[in-house]
């Protein structure tokens, strides 16, 4: 508990330290390690940086600094472990912290990316945060041998203990963490063998559970500073139309009420003592829109415009193999159905918010951001300042599931801030406006189509895809250097990588005719593996139920050059008891992919009593490599159904006159406990390689559900959410 | 001005009626615990304890609240963080990013005064937040090992 105490009260400083005029240049302007002096009151000879990772204090300490977001994945837990691992200290004295991007920017980069998306937290880091901990661990071996006077090779670390084997001398790491400091780094190191992992592999609890049990944890919308003022936005509720007006004077002398502003071209904010007098006001504001061209837009039309793309004569190729156009001529019959997936809005129950504080000679951002760098770049672009000038404090995140990747909620709080310098303003979005604003789920839609040869076999497979692609709105220049395609759109149907089809068809085309609309797109948990799972495992479902094969047979054979995903698919299957008779009224599903570089299967075991479907038990496989914190991926595989299963039964929104229509989750319900599944997982790692865990899982929930749903009252569902279908 | 006595201390509020409980605890009185998520009784981060009673604050006006009334937040359910409920969530780790998770505590330690022991069937009808990370199957098991907890401590007394 008194380590806990003393992390929050470092980060406390950090956010305590722009309350005030004087604190805020000094904490900022101070390196990080002299910040952390500040904060644990002891003289700056007595902070003892290793290096940019590891920081640890002469009782011993270790604090491992974090660059990807934690929010609520777990990735700062299984990061630290990663340090810890190679370092050789003591677990039970580990504690976090961030950095910020303008450290990291000053710094030369060298925490590299912030960016904390795509399941990437440990896959895309593990090797040089790795080599941070074995670095410092080098560094206090040598600082130990120099002050002993001996071979450095004589000596070995353990659990924050260096000892020299021939003398038998010992030394703590605290006590030559401030010598090692001033050491020059080894070249290289070599990391250890898994093997020989002690801290990477088991099951440790997470660095940051107390707070959150007791309301301590403070979060982005919890900021509050002295003098703080609150704001609460509205922009335009179609996408791409502006601000026309607003009659301000209707609300200024409404109770707390300081300023009603423009907010760029497309929205208005009213800033005022309180949140709650913000938005009561906000909420008595005459607004016109200029809605633009978009009113016109609407979920039929959206559905007309991707029905056209499936039969469209031309598509980006994204994975192709034979000859498919030959295939399903000569095919002895063929067997075609269309599928689709609407759009759906992240919900994270933090709605978006940033609190900012603006002069000429500083901006400060504090927000739960997913990408720390991207936030920066938002904060330096809004508030006109130089780079040197701005940092961004990253905030506990309450939910991010890709959603707090973007940065338009930064740039809106800088430019408000920025009409009343020095004084910090936090703008919290209502749910109504994250709802509205989302950065959607892409809406796509898919053909499928495919030929048997003579003895049943499926010998060709045509995958149309058509609707949106992320990239086209988010990343323009992405597509623009790739011909125009998207790539991202081929997720779990590419032909290698970390998204690689798990299935060897003879003759395959998956090729996507890209229709945008001006709905905003965005990354969400999961990404295009969602659906692309979705049309793959449904329709290889009825595949095999045409072809008269058992689903799970049918996929053994037609993945037996994918050993790694059949291996997930095998042990969700026995789990389940596939092949066995199953209880009274209950029925079997089954999904499997490869997606984020993990291989994850579910067996969804479900029943439909009178058209009230039941999902009793899910039972789960993954193999993501080498799996660094078991507990914790179990953690994500059980919320991953909650996630996939919300999105399978209810998620949906919908256009109307250019607009969103859910508002909030009245709307736009999400899974509850009374219809949680008992999840089973097997965590399977077969080493070798790093998969990601917050995302792959999502993609096999639904269409487990859904073949179930087929075994029970065989009927098909391909077009979702199920709360539109009727099963019976 | 409203009389407010909120885990155990009289506090003097100057506020307008109309403004919901949430707020008042959020913003006057500057326990942050207590989240906003949907502002319309949907998602239950905002719960807090009226008399021991779960209550989503977000709907509930300030000037319904009565002085004798006592008002339970997310930091005033234990001095020490140590509620069985607390425990067995910290045993457990349930939190992911841990938002919804004070108003899932207190919807759960509610449920645990009004029924000591309750069933899966008690817990469905009565733990009806939403959390997006998905961390239900976690606070099942933890309500469970809560009446645990609870029955474990009441043996030593």
């Amino acid at each position: 508990m008194a380590q806990e105490k003393m992390r929050i009260n470092r980060r406390q400083f950090v956010i305590g330290a722009a309350s005030t005029g004087a604190g805020l240049s000094i904490g900022l302007a101070l390196p990080m390690g002299a910040q952390k002096a500040f904060a644990d009151d002891h003289s700056e000879s007595s902070t003892q940086e290793v290096n940019a990772w590891v920081v640890i204090d002469p009782d011993d300490t270790v604090t491992i600094r974090i660059a990807r977001s934690e929010m609520g994945q777990g990735t700062l837990t299984g990061l630290a472990q990663l340090v810890a691992e190679e370092l050789e200290c003591d677990w039970d004295k580990v504690q976090w912290e961030y950095p910020t991007p303008g450290e990291n920017l000053k710094r030369g980069r060298v925490w590299q990316s912030f960016a904390t998306g795509g399941s990437r937290g440990i896959r895309g880091s593990h090797q040089y945060v790795r080599e941070g901990g074995a670095m410092a661990r080098e560094m206090l071996i040598e600082a130990a041998a120099k002050k002993w006077g001996v071979v450095a090779a004589d000596c070995t670390a353990a659990d924050s203990r260096i000892t020299h084997s021939p003398s038998g001398k010992t030394t703590t790491f605290g006590k030559v963490a401030n010598a090692a400091a001033g050491l020059t780094p080894p070249s290289e190191v070599t990391l250890k063998d898994p093997k020989t992992w002690k801290v990477i592999g088991k099951p440790k609890k997470r660095l940051d559970t107390l707070e959150k049990l007791t309301g301590k944890q403070i979060y982005g919308a919890d900021i509050t500073m002295p003098g703080m003022l609150n704001a609460s936005i509205k922009a335009c509720p179609v996408h791409g139309g502006k601000l026309e007006s607003f009659d301000a004077e209707k609300v200024s002398s409404m109770p707390g009420v300081k300023s009603v502003i423009a907010v760029g071209d497309d929205a208005v904010a009213v800033v005022a003592t309180t949140w709650w007098q913000a938005n009561k006001a906000l909420n008595a504001l005459p607004i016109t829109w200029d809605k633009g061209e978009n009113t016109k837009v609407s979920s039929a039309s959206i559905d007309k415009f991707l029905q056209e793309g499936l039969s469209a004569d031309n598509a980006f190729v994204g994975n192709k193999v034979g000859d498919v156009k030959a295939g399903l001529k000569k095919a002895s019959r063929t067997y075609t159905a269309d599928y689709s997936y609407p759009y759906q809005n992240h919900a994270t129950m933090e709605p978006m918010n940033a609190t900012a504080v603006w002069s000429k000679e500083r901006c400060e951002v504090w927000c739960p951001t997913q990408n720390g760098e991207a936030a920066l770049a938002a904060t330096i672009s809004a508030s006109e300042l130089s780079s040197e000038k701005c940092d961004v404090h990253k905030v506990s995140l309450g939910g991010g599931f890709g959603r707090r990747g973007a940065t338009d909620f930064v740039t809106q709080a800088v430019l408000i801030a920025k009409t009343m310098p020095g004084i910090p303003v936090k703008l919290l979005w209502t749910r109504e406006e994250d709802m509205l604003q989302g950065m959607f789920h892409p809406v796509t839609k898919a053909r499928m189509t495919a030929g048997f040869d003579d003895d049943g076999n499926l010998d060709a497979l045509h995958v149309r895809i058509s609707g949106q692609s992320i990239l086209a709105t988010l990343m323009p220049q992405a597509i623009e250097s790739n011909d125009g395609m998207d790539p991202v759109v081929f997720q779990a149907m590419a032909p290698e990588g970390d998204h690689a089809i798990s299935y060897t068809v003879p003759n395959l085309l998956v090729d996507h005719a890209m229709r945008n609309t001006h709905i905003t797109p965005g990354f969400w948990r999961g990404v295009n593996v969602n659906q692309n799972a979705i049309y793959m495992e449904c329709f290889l479902d009825e595949v095999a139920h045409e072809s008269g094969q058992d689903a799970l047979a049918f996929r053994q054979k037609a993945m037996k050059n994918h050993p790694l995903a059949l291996a997930v698919l095998n042990k969700a299957a026995s789990m389940a008891g596939w092949g066995k008779p199953a209880p009274e009224g209950r029925h079997l599903g089954l999904a499997v992919c490869k997606a984020f570089g993990s291989y994850v299967a579910a067996c969804a075991e479900i029943s439909v009593d009178q058209g009230e479907l039941t999902i009793h038990r899910i039972f789960a496989a993954t193999d993501p490599g080498y799996a660094v914190n078991p507990q914790q991926i179990e953690a994500q595989v059980s919320g991953s159904f909650v996630y996939g299963l919300s999105a399978l039964l209810y998620g949906e929104c919908t256009v109307k006159d250019g607009q969103i229509e859910q508002q909030n989750f009245h709307e736009y319900p999400s899974l509850k406990m009374a219809k949680m599944p008992h999840v089973e997982t097997s965590v399977m790692p077969s080493g070798g390689f790093w998969g990601g865990v917050g995302e792959p899982t999502i993609a096999v929930a639904a269409p487990a559900v859904l073949n179930a749903i087929f075994a029970a009252t065989g009927k098909r569902i391909r077009h979702l959410p199920i709360k539109n279908q009727i099963l019976g | 001005m409203a009389t407010l006595k909120v885990n155990g201390k009289v506090i003097e509020v100057d506020v307008e009626g109309d403004t919901p409980l949430l707020w008042v605890i959020r913003e006057q009185i500057g326990l942050t615990g207590t989240k906003y998520a949907c502002g319309i009784a949907q998602c239950g981060s905002c719960t807090v304890h009226i008399d021991g009673r779960p209550v989503r604050s977000c709907v509930y006006p300030v000037a319904g609240v009565t002085a004798d009334q006592e008002i339970t937040t997310i930091e005033g359910l234990s001095e020490e963080g140590d509620h069985p409920v607390q425990q067995a969530w910290a045993e457990l780790d349930t939190p992911q990013c841990g938002y919804c998770q004070s108003g899932m505590i207190m919807a759960a330690a509610a449920l645990l005064d009004k029924t000591p022991n309750p069933s899966d069937e008690n817990i469905n009808s009565e733990i009806t937040n939403i959390c997006r990370c998905g961390t239900f199957q976690r606070v099942r098991e933890g309500i469970h090992l809560a009446v645990e907890i609870k029955h474990k401590s009441a043996a030593k007394v």
